[in-house]
């Protein structure tokens, strides 16, 4: 495959989620390496994350599958009134509810740090801060 | 039996970290965590003489067998691990409490200990774990511990060391996540062995490279490898330095072992080394680190800053190690694992006493202290010499086994930069030595009212010192546990 062609078939639509979370990293990544505030690099870290998220949520995704509730009736093969039930992964989504509880205490954690150093330098803005550990040494 | 106590070796440090809250008594939380970290040594002890030879100890989590549940799994690099882990803990934890986080009243001391409990279950778990998403979750536990514990430092810059450190680590947590979520795609299946028996890694299956590229740019963060370093010198200076060594001795250790494990367990050798030749940038990143931060070591005028700039630089030589990928050498940069992590906890804690008797450890600050605390010196020297690889000391064992590896494998140029790059740290060591006992303090700050460090704050040092050259002298523990290891991860098992 020639280069052009790899850009086309990659650039395909049923990739589009892909290209989202893509997009949504970086966003958030560009926040946390551009923003000199502290608190928009937490709003960008969790952006990051999110996208993160977002990844495994899509990765759950079966195609024509419905909620992973085994409805009452059902044989053990997971058949229901004589045709088979596709269920999506539920894996993926418990997976992430321990990554969102990772995210939040992240999180949290940035933010008291970002409270104690707007108590230590009196600003929130990381250039300014540079600025006064130069001054203050 | 001792697959049953096994769990233990996670859950003790993890409840008794709550017990220390509720309890708000500090001298009961330092002697309850100091009794529990002599257990979870003690079980590590046990598991480590059990698998010698090629033992393997599983526990199953609820009773649900693997692939599908979660799998704790000791072989004989998870227990090297461990034990090594639980030994640094215990030492920087009998350290004198007087060398504790400055900005932490007493009566607060409680939560400190809480969080370093945090830290160690979360390091432990690391080491312990047969489940990829499982290390994820112990990775963060131990890296928003220790987070907490470099923003106590004393000064001002913790806090923004420690936030500019969470930043990056969260990167590096995020990569790694995306790495496993990739690996579960390609696989269904996150125990890792499962994982290493279904992945056939081929150069065409771009996601297997692109979860290869996430998880070693993830881990790589954690580990501080050469340009992703950047947040550790912050963060080790401005650490409390108790915290600094327990951090310098074991995170990145651990970090260490997850890259090994990634690329030899999951990923395999033949693929990572000689379909992918990551080799080919892991190498010169090493050398690079083994020089740019040993030279950066060279002009700080902070013995923590320099100590923190020498560890990038050993880090450089682990992964070195790593790159041989033949038994002598990664055997080499296992044992290195173990020799670095007692050399440079030891220094940090001949930091925490100069730091103490003298307030400072600038470097003008030092001048005419050998005299006035031989004993903590004396340490320094020790240490010092190690991180040189002065024959005798724990730093030549390494050194000796990397160069072998670098030989095996007929890179003779790295061999040879890898003996240049030990007089760099000759160079900063000499630095620190002169200043020590040979320059004679400045008019403004007489030295005359400084005494010797308290017992308290000797004896783990000393335990440490000593424990550099008693392994560079028998080297039947640490390199045969290493060179097991590291025949072990070659094979693709862990």
């Amino acid at each position: 495959m020639n280069l052009p062609e790899a850009l086309v078939s990659s650039v395909g639509w049923g990739l589009w989620a892909y290209w989202l979370i893509i997009a949504l990293m970086m966003v958030g990544l560009y926040i946390v390496i551009a923003r000199d505030n502290l608190i928009k690099k937490v709003m960008g870290l969790n952006i990051f994350q999110a996208a993160a998220i977002l990844f495994y949520v899509t990765m759950a995704k079966v195609e024509g599958g419905t909620a992973p509730i085994v409805p009452a009736g059902a044989d053990h093969a997971g058949g229901h009134g004589g045709h088979e039930i596709v269920y999506s992964n539920p894996l993926p989504h418990v997976l992430m509810l321990t990554a969102i509880v990772v995210g939040v205490a992240t999180t949290a954690l940035a933010l008291a740090l970002a409270v104690r150093i707007h108590g230590d330098y009196g600003t929130s803005e990381e250039d300014e801060a540079v600025v006064y550990d130069m001054e203050h040494g | 039996m001792i697959e049953k106590i096994l769990v233990l070796e996670v859950v003790l440090p993890l409840l008794a970290a709550p017990v220390c809250v509720l309890v708000r008594h500090p001298r009961f939380c330092r002697l309850f965590s100091l009794g529990v970290i002599a257990a979870c040594f003690a079980i590590a002890v046990a598991l480590l003489v059990e698998v010698r030879g090629g033992g393997v100890i599983s526990y199953q989590l609820g009773g649900w067998p693997p692939p599908l549940g979660i799998e704790y799994r000791v072989s004989t690099i998870n227990a090297y691990l461990l034990a090594l882990v639980t030994a640094m803990a215990l030492v920087v934890f009998s350290f004198d409490s007087r060398g504790g986080p400055p900005r932490v009243p007493e009566q607060r001391r409680h939560l400190y200990y809480a969080v370093f409990l945090l830290c160690i279950s979360g390091l432990l778990g690391i080491a312990i774990t047969g489940d990829a998403f499982n290390i994820f979750v112990f990775l963060e536990i131990s890296s928003l511990s220790s987070y907490i514990l470099v923003s106590l430092g004393g000064h001002r810059r913790a806090v923004m060391s420690a936030f500019y450190y969470l930043v990056m680590g969260t990167i590096g947590g995020v990569f790694f996540m995306l790495g496993v979520g990739l690996l579960y795609q390609a696989t269904g299946t996150l125990n890792l062995r499962d994982i290493a028996a279904r992945l056939e890694p081929s150069l065409d299956d771009r996601g297997t490279v692109l979860a290869l590229a996430l998880l070693v740019v993830g881990i790589s963060i954690k580990l501080a490898v050469f340009p992703l370093h950047h947040w550790l010198p912050n963060a080790y200076s401005f650490a409390p330095p108790k915290v600094s060594a327990f951090l310098a001795a074991t995170a990145t250790k651990v970090s260490f072992y997850l890259l090994a494990m990634v690329l030899f367990t999951i990923f395999g050798a033949p693929f990572v080394f000689e379909e992918l030749r990551l080799q080919a940038v892991l190498l010169p990143l090493s050398i690079l680190a083994m020089f740019l931060a040993s030279g950066a070591a060279i002009f700080q005028t902070d013995l923590r800053r320099l100590l923190a700039y020498s560890s990038v630089a050993q880090i450089g030589y682990m992964t070195l190690g790593l790159s041989t990928a033949n038994a002598t050498g990664l055997a080499g940069g296992l044992v290195h694992l173990f020799n670095h992590a007692v050399m440079k906890g030891g220094l940090f804690l001949v930091v925490a006493c100069l730091l103490y008797r003298v307030g400072s450890v600038h470097i003008d600050a030092l001048a005419g202290i050998g005299r006035r605390m031989p004993l903590t010196s004396a340490a320094l020297v020790i240490g010092g010499l190690s991180l040189i690889g002065v024959p005798g000391t724990v730093g030549f064992v390494s050194k000796w086994y990397l160069v072998s590896g670098v030989l095996e494998r007929g890179w003779t140029a790295a061999a040879v930069l890898i003996l240049l790059s030990s007089l760099l740290a000759l160079v900063y060591v000499g630095k620190v030595v002169e200043v020590l006992y040979f320059r004679k303090p400045a008019e403004t700050q007489p030295v005359d009212h400084v005494r010797e460090a308290p017992l308290g704050m000797l004896a783990p040092a000393w335990v440490l010192a000593v424990a550099a050259v008693f392994f560079g002298l028998t080297t039947d523990w640490t390199y045969g546990v290493a060179r097991e290891a590291a025949e072990l991860l070659l094979a693709g098992g862990i």
